[in-house]
């Protein structure tokens, strides 16, 4: 009777760890149709003509007619507005995590007078959000004459992206050991020299996941260039997306085609890297 | 040469922490001090004009229109919240719980989940813009080719729709935020723990209730308190799918495009106004601060160290 009951409490065990099990299962599959539809969509009708877009607007397109692709190359300033991207995200990353490193291993590496206040004063600026104070922002970069200059961006995201990335780099830093930097001052070494050539390497790890906490962020932002850039020839990607998005509103296959091509970049990289993407840009939510 | 050393200690140091400072002090601290001082200022277009005390508080929170406008923005920044604290923390909880489990297919579950998230929410906003048209979208063709033809609707165009459109691109964009910060508190439950609750009890739900809810209460107070600075600063995707305008007729009217008009004028160019502006950004500022305060108070105390 124990047997029986034992093998009876057993089958009812697994029964019921397969049915939440594919229970799981068909709630991940079915989200995972969810997130995936409206890009694969995007993607078809990239390819497609208005009335096959209207038609079967899933139906798989013929990949070689690359006609609204070509018009998007050919006829907008795409690929301006994706140098300009590069550019403005490129440059604000190198600043970021350059005065970023260096406050936060200062704080990290030394005591000093003032050195909580330092890292309360970055701190604070964590969850501030910087838009309400785009007034005096806008202000501020006309009086120092940078408005419509790419300087007004690289500026003002490296204002954003320094708190957080101090924040990151100064928890990372204080972990690491103390004997390579002792050894290093035993034996005369300088202070710049202990921290470009034997600490700063193995920071490494950390600043890629500062790097890819502000890159998409930044890579993103529209908020800003709407603000502070009027040139059609400065315009970043997104804010050159809206401008192009206005000229072919009734062509939808060319549309399609422009999101396509200001989406690809980022989709081609994160599903390449996608843990350090998501370990990125999760890290500040994550202790 | 004693002293030196102890010297140029210190001038390394200040090498090191003076240009950042600097940069936060000028783009960060300055700007939000000027921002609240701003507000208490007429403005003529860019030039500062008389210290005019509270009077453009007073405006935007008690003259007609704007004591309208501002209690219509803000009370749809608030459903937009709690609209989303449900479906797309709560949704986020459940794809956690569901991605934790490790079954088969899980890394390239997670991997999808989280690709939105990666995309500019103007993208996104196009997105759903052209998937929403009334005639030509996806979302319509599909209730259409269903036989459902009755569900179709101009989704972006009606009062009793619209809001809910915006809200769901949103959900549909950044799901994946909290599903893989949830995940990541998930993990971090010691096995122990797992183990003594599978000992006592089959019941999934008290599993849920009982044990995983309060053991990720830390990363429940960060996703809570970004989803609500989040919520109060929305604009992008309003501002791609219905305009500046909130249309139809301000039913998508939120705080983050109503400080814009009023700031920086609306598209016909008119009524650009700094001072009352800047006393919206100061009002909606306090508020974010304030309950984001609150929130992360409470919410810490509840927090168990593990």
């Amino acid at each position: 009777m124990n047997v029986a009951s034992q093998s009876y409490y057993d089958r009812r065990g697994i029964l019921a760890a397969l049915g939440k099990d594919g229970l799981i299962q068909l709630i991940l599959i079915l989200n995972t149709a969810v997130m995936l539809a409206p890009i694969l969509i995007m993607l078809f009708a990239a390819f497609k003509t208005n009335a096959q877009i209207f038609q079967s607007p899933f139906g798989i397109p013929d990949f070689s007619n690359v006609a609204n692709i070509t018009k998007i190359w050919n006829e907008t300033n795409f690929l301006r507005y994706l140098m300009n991207s590069v550019i403005v995200t490129g440059s604000s990353i190198v600043v970021i995590l350059t005065l970023g490193t260096m406050a936060a291993y200062a704080v990290a590496r030394y005591k000093f007078w003032g050195a909580s206040f330092v890292l309360m004063f970055f701190l604070a600026g964590l969850t501030l959000p910087l838009k309400l104070a785009i007034i005096p922002l806008f202000i501020l970069m006309r009086d120092l004459g940078i408005l419509n200059t790419q300087l007004s961006l690289i500026v003002i995201y490296v204002a954003m992206g320094l708190p957080t990335t101090v924040f990151i780099m100064t928890g990372f830093i204080r972990t690491l050991p103390n004997e390579l930097e002792d050894a290093a001052r035993m034996d005369g070494a300088s202070e710049p020299r202990i921290m470009w050539s034997i600490m700063l390497p193995l920071v490494r790890p950390a600043m890629v996941i500062a790097g890819i906490q502000n890159v998409v962020p930044i890579w993103n932002d529209f908020f800003f260039p709407l603000i502070f850039i009027q040139k059609d020839k400065l315009k970043t990607l997104p804010q050159g997306l809206t401008t192009f998005m206005g000229e072919y509103t009734t062509d939808w296959g060319v549309l399609f085609a422009g999101l396509l091509l200001s989406s690809a970049p980022v989709i081609i990289v994160y599903i390449i890297l996608s843990r350090q993407f998501i370990n990125g840009m999760t890290a500040g939510a994550v202790k | 040469m004693p002293g030196s050393p102890l010297v140029s200690r210190r001038l390394w140091i200040s090498a090191l922490i003076v240009p950042p400072l600097a940069f936060v002090a000028l783009f960060v601290v300055y700007p939000i001090i000027s921002a609240f001082a701003y507000a208490f200022f007429h403005w003529n277009g860019l030039a500062r004009g008389e210290f005019v005390g509270f009077a453009n508080f007073y405006k935007v929170l008690f003259t007609q229109p704007y004591a309208d406008w501002t209690v219509n923005a803000f009370l749809h920044n608030v459903w937009v919240f709690f609209a989303l604290m449900v479906l797309q923390n709560g949704l986020g909880f459940l794809l956690a719980y569901c991605l934790w489990r490790e079954l088969p297919g899980a890394a390239f579950h997670r991997i999808s989940v989280f690709l939105p998230v990666v995309l500019s929410t103007i993208i996104v906003g196009f997105l759903w813009k052209l998937f929403l048209h009334p005639l030509f979208g996806v979302v319509n063709i599909s209730f259409r080719g269903l036989g459902l033809g009755g569900l179709a609707q101009p989704w972006l165009g009606q009062d009793s729709t619209a809001l809910w459109s915006l809200i769901i691109a949103n959900a549909w964009h950044m799901v994946g935020f909290p599903t893989l910060v949830f995940l990541a508190g998930m993990q971090r439950i010691p096995g122990e723990i797992l183990d003594a609750v599978r000992m006592e009890t089959e019941s999934e739900w008290t599993k849920i209730t009982k044990i995983v809810w309060p053991l990720v209460a830390p990363s429940a107070t960060v996703v809570f308190t970004l989803l609500f600075v989040g919520s109060f600063n929305w604009f992008e995707i309003p501002y791609v799918m219905v305009g500046l305008e909130g249309s139809p007729h301000g039913a998508t009217d939120v705080l983050g495009l109503y400080f814009y008009r009023t700031a920086f004028g609306n598209m016909s160019g008119s009524g650009q106004d700094f001072g009352a502006g800047s006393a919206l950004a100061v009002l909606i500022f306090v508020f974010i601060a304030l309950v984001a305060g609150i929130i992360t108070f409470k919410l810490r105390a509840r927090e168990i160290q593990i």
